[in-house]
């Protein structure tokens, strides 16, 4: 009645030979109908997406026709695995059928299918209650972020005292390659992304200054919102994003290997070998880089003022100096250092977190991007109301 | 001395001049395997034994697909495995790496019911059931079906490996160092486990591992790997008999000769050659 589909598999290359393809077959018996269950019925030949559609097509439409309660033989099948007899089982409502005929090894594999087939409650919504709680549960593991970042910040004060009791001890070869790596590589990318905010802000505001006349005042603009601002957040974003992320992961890692354990084992504090280093090399790097960021802005700024406003380079310099309040530049200095700093710590302390296992571990890093860029920004905002009479 | 027990079925595993090199180009050659030759027959427990960087995990690994070798034949229940699909090596080759390999972001059951759940058109039920069973076959409990893998001892992290390895049916299961790690009750334990399982579900099973005991308590025959070659394939008394120097120190060590003891011991000597499941 059902037509096996004598086709080629499409996974394997070799072509399945009719009868292997799972099926059932409709019979009348001397007592009733009798559905014969044929080939072989394993979880290579359902993986096949085509032998299970026309094995459900045909199991459907047996269901269908059926009058009174089959009999099913099982005796005629080339094979029957764990699957195979999941399947049936389920066909079967997960009760036994009232006419089966199985050899003594199907009975037994049908059977052990049988006793381990159970269902699993699944977790039930959750009530008020539960929510209530885990508001709870929210607001005490920010608690314990705070608190162990405020044990970060006090071990790192501590540990800089170390330093500068016995600086003949300190790790200064850990803190000059990381003021390479978080410093000097940082260089190329921190060029572009400047040269071209340089470039696009002064575009932008060419054509509003135009219309007033106010072409010269391009220094001005330029000047104080690159120094003051954009120039220290654009490095402290582009460096959280670039260097907070692998102290994070590198830390992460440390941790899930058990080498900070080891560190440990050896009286070794991983807050001085660790964290006060990396912390120590950001805080010197970052001013660096944030003004390295400024000049790039500026010169691309100085650039498409003589392109759009023929503002000439030499004009830019000689205006910038008046236009420009060097206390911005120190204000620039003294806050992308604490940046820097934040950053550093922001990424230990996520770095430290981290669970053994892989989920926590992206966790953990996109964590820690993500909060020491809202932390800069706030700290940013921060420095801009103290300073408010700073410069301006 | 490489005697194959006859049968009318293919190899589960056939090596033919297999070789493996590393390098090459500017790097210096280095030669893990030369020339071998390697025959399992289907239904064996077969174990590799060898010394450290002898090649027997790089074995395994050609033997799954996961390397190509540099020179040779390699087929898997007489398929050869460069024409191998591997979109059906699930219901192929079952593995059990040595540290259980779990995906640590999916649950228990995620992790057995992984196989099954990417074949979109199994319902996801069929999927969940299945893994339950297999989770039970292994000797573990249903309500360790929702913990995660960080939260398991280390020999219930090996029995939910073994059960996703065996969650598609797969006529061959290989086993990395399947013991490292457990205590000698959970060693015992899972050595019963696999015996019953190799005569339940009728399959063949290679090994690879350093655990005397478990290797003279599974093993119907066994393979030494040495000088980048097979120095002694056969059961296990057939294997200690060879004079071959690695072999000889290999088994003539104080460990060796306490495991030697189990073998003289009859209710716990290792299982018979070519026996046939039940």
């Amino acid at each position: 009645m059902v037509n096996p589909p004598a086709t080629h598999d499409p996974i394997c290359t070799a072509p399945i030979a009719a009868d292997v393809a799972p099926r059932v077959h409709w019979q009348t018996g001397p007592d009733g109908p009798v559905l014969r269950v044929q080939g072989e019925w394993t979880a290579a030949r359902l993986a096949d997406a085509r032998l299970w559609h026309s094995l459900q097509a045909s199991l459907k439409h047996h269901a269908e026709g059926a009058t009174a309660p089959l009999a099913w033989s099982l005796e005629n099948m080339q094979a029957l695995d764990h699957i195979g007899a999941q399947l049936l089982w389920a066909r079967w409502g997960q009760a036994w059928p009232a006419n089966l005929q199985a050899t003594e090894a199907q009975r037994a594999l049908l059977e052990r299918v049988a006793r381990f087939t159970l269902e699993i409650g699944c977790a039930p919504p959750s009530s008020m209650w539960q929510r209530y709680l885990g508001l709870g549960a929210g607001v005490l593991s920010l608690l314990s972020h705070l608190h162990s970042f405020t044990g970060l910040l006090g071990q790192l004060l501590l540990d800089t005292l170390r330093l500068l009791r016995a600086p003949s001890r300190a790790p200064w070869r850990d803190i000059s390659g990381h003021l390479f790596r978080f410093g000097a590589t940082a260089l190329p990318i921190t060029a572009l992304v400047g040269f071209l905010i340089g470039v696009v802000l002064a575009y932008l505001s060419a054509q509003q200054l135009r219309r007033f006349g106010a072409d010269a005042f391009i220094v001005d603009l330029l000047g104080v919102s690159l120094v003051r601002e954009l120039g220290p957040l654009l490095a402290a974003i582009l460096v959280a994003g670039r260097s907070g992320s692998a102290i994070t992961a590198q830390i992460g890692v440390m941790r899930v290997t058990k080498e900070l354990d080891a560190m440990r084992v050896m009286g070794i504090m991983p807050g001085f070998r660790l964290v006060m280093p990396r912390a120590l090399a950001l805080a010197v790097a970052m001013p660096l880089i944030s003004l390295w960021t400024t000049l790039m802005a500026l010169l691309g700024g100085m650039v498409a003022a003589d392109i759009a406003l023929d503002i000439s380079p030499t004009y830019f310099m000689q205006a910038l100096p008046g236009a420009v309040d060097l206390a911005n530049l120190w204000l620039a200095v003294g806050k992308t250092a604490v940046f820097g700093l934040l950053i550093a710590l922001i990424a230990c302390h996520f770095g430290l977190r981290v669970k053994p296992n892989t989920e926590s571990l992206g966790k953990g890093t996109t964590a820690a991007v993500v909060t020491s860029i809202t932390v800069v920004i706030l700290v940013d905002a921060l420095f801009a109301i103290a300073f408010k009479d700073v410069g301006i | 001395m490489s005697t194959v027990p006859a049968s009318d079925q293919p190899p589960a595993v056939d090596i033919r001049g297999l070789w493996t090199v590393y390098g090459g180009n500017n790097a210096p050659e280095f030669v893990v395997h030369r020339d071998l030759d390697l025959c399992i027959a289907q239904g064996e427990i077969f174990s590799l034994v060898g010394g450290s960087g002898s090649g027997k995990t790089t074995l395994l690994r050609h033997i799954l697909g996961l390397e190509t070798p540099t020179k040779g034949q390699l087929s898997v229940m007489g398929q050869p495995t460069s024409l191998a699909d591997p979109r059906t090596a699930a219901s192929r080759i079952g593995m059990l790496f040595q540290q259980g390999a779990l995906f640590s972001a999916f649950s228990v059951l995620d992790n057995i019911a992984f196989p099954l759940c990417e074949l979109s058109h199994l319902p996801p039920e069929l999927a969940r059931h299945a893994a339950l069973v297999k989770l039970q076959m292994v000797g573990l409990q249903a309500k360790h079906a929702s913990k995660m893998p960080t939260d398991l001892s280390g020999g219930m992290v090996k029995r939910v490996a073994l059960a996703r390895a065996l969650i598609m049916d797969p006529p061959l299961l290989l086993l990395d160092e399947p013991t490292a790690g457990l205590d000698p009750e959970g060693a015992d334990g899972f050595c019963q486990l696999l015996r019953a399982l190799h005569s339940e579900l009728d399959l063949t099973v290679i090994m690879v591992t350093h655990d005397l005991d478990t290797l003279l308590e599974l093993s119907t025959r066994v393979a030494v790997l040495a000088d980048q070659k097979v120095v002694a394939v056969g059961t296990p008394r057939e294997v200690i008999a060879t004079p071959h120097p690695f072999v000889q120190h290999y088994f003539g060590g104080g460990r060796g000769q306490r495991a030697m003891a189990l073998l003289d011991t009859p209710s716990t000597g290792a299982a018979q050659p070519q026996a046939t499941p039940a």
